[in-house]
């Protein structure tokens, strides 16, 4: 009796639990499937649901989505670049500083950490100055050195503890064979860290994907936006078209949500293994 | 130095690089920006700014508390050990998997006071007219608050999961022997061992949350009239006002409230392993 009563509380939670995470996100496949003339009905399924939305994106026929098919490019270009980047120099960092036991690896360890620490917002104001200096500013790569440099942090940490975790014997069991460092790196150290590899590639892709703020200050014109800053744009007039960007939305947001729920299993065990210890 | 230590350093200086060309040097350029007194001076005089200040502290107190409250509570339901409840827990991480912008439209569009299917429903159920949300400052802020805590609950949540289940169960079933209730297993066997884990991430979350600009600014843009601004999006309302002196100075004006979190964080998280 009392156990059925504990399962009927558990159900009922689940309720508000299930809204809650939901009502937003069915609310976007909503709009996108609706007619410009039903998406303000207030009915909670559409009465001729359509498709129609979708081809005006692929089409591109309408005005803030003229360049649709650049902007999705330019995000996947900047996403694909900045987790690749991030990969390559956290991967080396983290080597370094754990296994190579390079000296001042614990002041750089700590730099990082700091940059992990700043506020995002807040580093976007100086970073767009420095970025100007540079003669970066409307070019892909500010927004991809922008994305490393907030990725990286945390993926050198992530990636240090996981190698701290290594058995030492297999670096003097290299060491001996006559391995170089170069060789360690690539024959030893590469395979065992695949899983984390995959976690932290996986965290800056999607953080460069989905970034809004840094693309926004950083990219303007129409043709070297990401599709962040494109719906962005949509917002900006009183009649902007709800439904198509809905839609758009619903477009861009696919992929992250696939490779994030594909990747799941590291992510969460590469997020939360850092956390508690601490 | 041998080849060893030559082969880390060549390896360590890609991101050595990264962090001069992209934190240091804009940091300091930033920081000598905002070292004119009359930037302070026209900030402390711009009206926004006080608002901007008070808000700021009220979205890091009731925001950042009521989440994590919110992720004590339901990290408390998600270790229950069902099939279905793994699956509402895939569901549940939704809003942190999804991008930011398409749900935080959505949700602004749920609650336009003239189309949006909230006050639809509210007219439909009463035949009066729903509150004027987003146009009204106060609850606009309290808005984004609740859409702050939507996007980023999921992740604290599983924080807190996983502080939860390296509880040894043992602890539990010695409770329920001496015939503890729900509310004294919680007291005296979950909260001591989560209590550095529930700081930490409340302090580490607070930091976030200064640089949280799209929960606010995709919402209500700062307005109706610049009065729900939080110091991230009052900064960046100065850089495309072209005053990057103000947006800097409003920066340093946040870092007493930063460095002694950041100060926190580092102590904790910079010692040694184990």
């Amino acid at each position: 009796m009392r156990k059925s009563s504990k399962e009927a509380v558990l159900l009922l939670l689940a309720i508000p639990i299930l809204l809650w995470t939901l009502l937003p996100i069915y609310h976007i496949f909503l709009f996108s499937i609706s007619s410009k003339d039903s998406a303000f009905s207030g009915t909670l399924w559409p009465d001729k649901p359509t498709l129609r939305n979708f081809g005006t994106i692929a089409y591109q026929e309408h005005f803030y989505l003229h360049n649709f098919w650049v902007q999705i490019w330019n995000s996947l270009w900047i996403a694909v670049a900045a987790g690749v980047i991030t990969l390559v120099i956290a991967s080396c960092a983290a080597f370094a500083i754990s296994r190579l036991k390079v000296r001042g690896g614990r002041a750089v360890m700590n730099l990082a950490l700091f940059t992990y620490f700043i506020p995002a917002a807040f580093l976007a104001i100086p970073m767009y100055k420095a970025m100007g200096a540079y003669g970066l500013l409307n070019s892909r790569w500010s927004l991809v050195l922008a994305m490393v440099t907030l990725a990286a942090p945390y993926a050198i940490w992530v990636l240090k503890q996981a190698s701290d975790k290594l058995p030492f014997e297999l670096d003097e069991a290299a060491r001996i064979d006559g391995a170089t460092p170069p060789q360690l790196f690539r024959l030893v150290y590469l395979p065992l860290m695949a899983p984390s590899l995959v976690a932290i590639g996986t965290y800056a892709l999607l953080l460069a994907w989905n970034e809004y703020l840094y693309a926004y200050l950083l990219l303007s014109h129409e043709r070297t936006i990401t599709l962040a800053v494109a719906l962005g744009h949509f917002i900006a007039a009183d009649d902007s078209p709800w439904e198509l960007l809905m839609a758009t939305g619903l477009v861009f947001a696919l992929p992250p949500a696939a490779i994030y729920y594909a990747f799941r299993r590291y992510m969460v065990a590469g997020l939360t293994s850092g956390a508690v210890k601490a | 130095m041998n080849s060893w230590q030559v082969w880390g350093a060549i390896l360590v200086a890609p991101y050595v690089l990264v962090f001069l060309a992209f934190v240091l040097y804009p940091v300091s350029y930033g920081l000598w920006l905002a070292r004119h007194p009359e930037s302070y001076v026209k900030l402390f005089n711009d009206p926004i700014f006080f608002r901007t200040a008070v808000n700021t502290v009220l979205f890091l107190l009731i925001a950042v508390n009521l989440k994590f409250v919110m992720a004590m509570w339901l990290s408390g339901f998600f270790v229950h050990e069902r099939t279905w409840i793994r699956w509402l827990s895939v569901i549940f991480l939704l809003p942190w998997a999804v991008p930011s912008i398409p749900t935080i439209f959505s949700i602004r569009f749920m609650f336009n006071p003239e189309w949006g299917v909230i006050n639809s429903l509210i007219f439909k159920l009463t035949a009066a007219e729903g509150p004027n949300w987003l146009n009204d400052p106060r609850i606009g802020l309290g808005l984004a608050m609740l859409t702050h805590i939507w996007k980023s609950l999921p992740f604290w949540t599983l924080i807190l999961i996983a502080g939860r289940l390296a509880i040894p169960r043992e602890q539990y079933e010695a409770a329920g022997v001496d015939g503890a209730t729900a509310w004294q297993r919680f007291k005296y066997v979950t909260w001591p061992s989560l209590r550095t884990l529930y700081l930490t991430s409340t302090i580490l979350s607070m930091i976030w949350t200064l640089g949280d600009f799209n929960s606010v600014y995709l919402l209500t843009g700062g307005g109706p009239a610049d009065l729900t601004h939080v110091l991230a999006t009052l900064g960046i309302r100065y850089i495309r006002l072209d005053q990057v002196d103000m947006a800097m100075a409003t920066i340093v004006c946040a870092l007493p409230l930063v460095l002694p979190l950041v100060y926190f964080m580092m102590k904790n998280l910079s010692r040694p392993a184990e």
